[in-house]
């Protein structure tokens, strides 16, 4: 027996994008927030760099700059439209960001203070900009706790550690409610509403070094994908260069931006031959990828040869102290090695997932080619493709995207609950969570989720990473073919009601790996390199053939079908990336 | 002075003579599940770890391969989230913050005190939040909103920030034992999230929220034990924080 709760808007989601929609949909229609992590716990928390903005505190700054930066970061595949809204839009997000309380480091006169961040310049590409505001090396930390707040204030409605596992959607297709599961009991509960938001964060646990958390298994895009919706460029995968060695934890590039450099072996500052404009400050993309050739060319460190180094031993003890804490404890803590007189060993670490859910610039998921919305749906933050990120994000931009976006959608479904009656339920709303929950709690014996989970991480990992080829994709097609099929055959030990979380990792897994077959497909179909998808059997861009947005579905048989379509252009016109 | 690449082999010995071969590791963990019996009770398992492995990590290689039901919490694992403050070898810490090398051979795991346990090592946080809630956590300032940003100066923004470093984990509150024994006792981590607003130069609310402070669920229960200086993951000086809480009160000084 599911109980019903009828809402006009419901969040799914409580990271930046699902809390900032969730304070502008509350402020005018009755909301409802489901959350599988209490909202604090949401990997927005672990964001460490800076949200940028042009707003010129410390130099001269202009949005059309970031657009440019936006854009050419993206390697073109960005929608200038939507990029030129998110550079004007950050301004005013970041002030009000500031006057809900953010703790901004500040300027001597008291302003918000700005640093350099990768890809980030002023007169496009000429020299590093300032334009990263930050509060330490622990923004994200400090937005998501500032989001909080304000949800406190209005006393927001949260479902905390429910799970969303299914969308429903009514006769016509439009988006109706969804079904969760309570983790506290395993009971099934239907939420019904007008506008149903999803922000549910990214999928990064498919790769076995990654700087995101368990929890981030794609269950948004999962979902729809489940129920026919496409999802965008989910081949457009970002790898950070500068994760600590083996575990993936994330060093932010605040690091460089603080004048930190990446060394090979032999101690050379690398960089100067990939990128001699801006070195160290390169995008990321590009840095992992001079990474992969160091290594490549015998010039990395380690036991195995897979390393490289951040050094910031030459920066003044104050500056790390100030405004690089918490990496610098995490070097520490979990390397035991002192980055103030010692290099830090790195790898690149799967980071940010470009691709998505397919919305438009006010958050409404779109579907084809022909982007029709689908009444009622919306989404925001790193589930969502808007697209702006296109095949690079640079880093502080997916701060950036969650306030900018999250507002909109959530501006967005506001004025969609005014507009639309409440829509049907399907008559059974919960059968098909039941009987996928069902069918893993009543098999006696099976596959252990957590050998395909390891299997998946490590394969993906090994050929779907930094560089790829169609070699490389199709066997992962295949071993996520046969991992699938596995799947179907999980059993687990726990077969409680009460925080059942051997059940629930078993379906992020079964998420996970569609997220994953998603992405292997496109990447395989894009026969070009571009931003963070590097081919290395078609190691240039192709904007002949591939100046477009790869939109992946799945048929009701298993199988993938790919369509396409155009990426929005502006006055940018693509030239070759080089800094 | 030493080049990069000396330090680098430096690093890179220590690192893997570190990391040279697996532990055993003992878990002791305290179980506690209704569905099966209202009586906790304790389960060991035996494991390969490296010396570097998070605690996280290793609860994770129990729940995946010995035994499914094990519960507890956690997302982030690198001490970002706040989810898996636990009692280990007597002390609350957050189970991905601790390494094997600092624990081992054997480690004793239970779930942090004071609050309900639910299930193995989930307790239940709503009274923890209640807590936190009462103390106005937001910023108050009806002062009308300028076109930017307020100004406020480094040494106005230094003045509260080791407050703003609060996850939330619970770890502080749970190792009082002043809030262990008295229910109505905010706790520590409700008076660090309101230290964080009073000592903000932009905010306008510490009147009443002192007045919440200075109720008698509030500051004055403290008892200066330290030892939610001592559980913070965070290293906020928790009673430090406490302690000019109370002379703010005491000395009006707002
Ligand atoms: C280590 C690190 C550092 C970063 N640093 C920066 C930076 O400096 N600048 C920058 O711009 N970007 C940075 N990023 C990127 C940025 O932080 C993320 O892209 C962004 O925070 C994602 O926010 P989100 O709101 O989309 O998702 P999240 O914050 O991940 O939140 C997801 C939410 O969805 C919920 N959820 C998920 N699945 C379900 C489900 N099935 N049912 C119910 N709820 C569900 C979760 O509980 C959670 O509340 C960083 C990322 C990482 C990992
Ligand atoms: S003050 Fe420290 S121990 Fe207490 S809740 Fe905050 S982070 Fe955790
Ligand atoms: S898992 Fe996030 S703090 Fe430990």
């Amino acid at each position: 027996m599911a109980t019903t709760h009828t809402y006009d808007a419901l969040v799914i989601g409580a990271g930046g994008a699902g809390m900032r929609a969730a304070i502008e949909l509350s402020d005018q229609v009755r909301t409802a927030v489901i959350s599988k992590l209490y909202p604090t716990r949401s990997h927005t928390g672990a964001a460490q760099g800076g949200v940028c903005a042009a707003l010129g505190n410390t130099e001269e700054d202009h949005a059309e700059w970031h657009a440019f930066d936006t854009v050419k970061g993206g390697d073109y595949l960005t929608d200038q439209p939507a990029a030129q809204l998110m550079a004007e839009e950050a301004i005013d997000a970041i002030y009000q960001l500031e006057r809900w309380g953010l703790p901004f480091n500040r300027t001597p006169d008291g302003r918000i203070d700005q640093r350099r961040f990768g890809g980030h310049t002023a007169e496009h590409g000429e020299r590093p900009v300032r334009r990263a505001c930050y509060a330490a090396d622990r923004t994200g930390h400090m937005i998501l706790q500032t989001l909080y707040q304000q949800c406190v204030k209005r006393d927001v409605r949260f479902f905390n550690e429910f799970y969303c596992l299914d969308l429903l959607r009514d006769a016509h297709g439009a988006a109706t409610g969804v079904v969760a599961y309570e983790l506290a009991t395993g009971e099934l509960h239907i939420f019904r509403a007008k506008s149903i938001v999803f922000a549910t964060g990214g999928y990064g646990r498919m790769f076995s070094v990654t700087s995101n958390a368990h929890a981030l298994t794609g269950d948004g895009p999962a979902v729809a994908w489940r129920r026919g919706v496409p999802l965008e460029d989910m081949e457009m995968f970002q790898f950070h260069p500068t994760g600590l060695a083996k575990l993936g934890v994330l060093l932010s590039e605040a690091a460089r931006g603080e004048g930190g450099i990446v060394r090979n072996k032999d101690g050379e500052r690398f960089m100067e031959r990939y990128a001699p404009t801006i070195k160290d400050l390169a995008p990321r993309d590009m840095v992992s990828r001079a990474i992969y050739q160091e290594i490549k060319e015998g010039r990395g460190g380690g036991p195995n040869g897979d390393w490289a180094y951040l050094d910031i031993t030459h920066l003044d003890p104050k500056v790390i102290e100030e405004k690089l804490p918490d990496i610098t404890e995490f070097a520490r803590v979990y390397l035991k090695v002192e980055p103030t007189n010692e290099l830090v060993p790195i790898q690149p670490t799967a980071h940010y997932a470009m691709g998505g859910i397919p919305t438009d610039v006010d958050g409404r998921v779109v579907e084809g080619a022909a982007e029709t919305p689908i009444p009622g749906l919306y989404a925001a933050g790193e589930c969502a493709c808007v697209s702006v990120h296109g095949a690079n994000r640079l880093g502080t931009n997916s701060l950036l995207d969650l306030v900018v976006f999250g507002r909109r959608a959530g501006v967005d479904a506001a004025r969609h609950v005014k507009e639309a009656p409440l829509g049907d339920v399907p008559e059974r709303p919960t059968e098909r969570t039941l009987s996928m929950l069902n069918a893993v709690l009543e098999r006696a014996e099976g596959e252990n989720a957590a050998d395909i989970r390891k299997e998946l991480q490590a394969n993906m990992f090994d050929l779907a990473f930094v560089v790829r080829s169609e070699e490389s994709l199709s066997k992962m097609e295949t071993i996520i073919g046969e991992l699938q099929e596995r799947f179907g055959r999980v059993a687990i030990s726990d077969k409680g009601a009460l925080y059942n979380t051997d059940l629930m990792e078993t379906v992020e897994l079964g998420f996970l790996l569609d997220c994953a077959q998603a992405l292997v497909v496109s990447a395989r179909a894009r026969t070009e390199s571009r931003g963070g998808h590097y081919r290395d059997d078609h190691p240039l861009r192709d904007d002949a053939n591939w100046l477009k947005h790869t939109l992946a579905s799945r048929n009701d048989d298993g199988s993938i079908s790919l369509d396409f379509k155009p990426v929005k252009m502006g006055p940018y016109v693509p030239m070759e990336r080089k800094y | 002075m030493a080049t990069p690449a000396d330090v680098l082999q430096d690093s890179d010995a220590r690192r893997a003579g570190g990391a040279a071969g697996a532990v055993t590791l003992t878990l002791r963990i305290r179980r506690f599940n209704p569905e099966i019996s209202q009586d906790s009770w304790w389960d060991e398992f035996t494991v390969e770890a490296d010396p570097l492995d998070r605690l996280v990590e290793v609860l994770h290689q129990v729940k995946w391969y010995h035994d499914g039901t094990l519960s507890f919490r956690r997302s982030c694992a690198h001490g970002i989230c706040g989810s898996d403050a636990m009692l280990i070898n007597g002390r609350n810490a957050l189970a991905c913050k601790v390494l094997v090398d600092d624990v081992g051979p054997r480690v004793t795991i239970e779930p942090i005190r004071g609050l309900a346990v639910l299930k193995d090592l989930i307790v239940d946080m709503d009274p923890f939040l209640e807590g936190y809630r009462t103390v106005l956590p937001f910023l108050i300032n009806d002062s009308g909103e300028p076109d930017k940003e307020r100004l406020q100066s480094a040494e106005e923004r230094a003045r509260f920030d080791d407050t703003t470093k609060c996850i939330l984990c619970a770890a502080c509150t749970t190792s009082c034992p002043i809030f262990w024994g008295d229910e109505g006792y905010i706790g520590p981590a409700a008076i660090v999230n309101a230290h964080r607003f009073i000592f903000d130069s932009r905010d306008e609310g510490s009147r009443e929220r002192l007045k919440i402070l200075s109720e008698k669920t509030g500051v004055f229960r403290c008892r200066t034990t330290f030892n939610c200086t001592d559980a913070c993951p965070r290293g906020i000086q928790v009673t430090k924080a406490i302690q000019e809480v109370k002379r703010s009160i005491l000395f009006d000084r707002f």
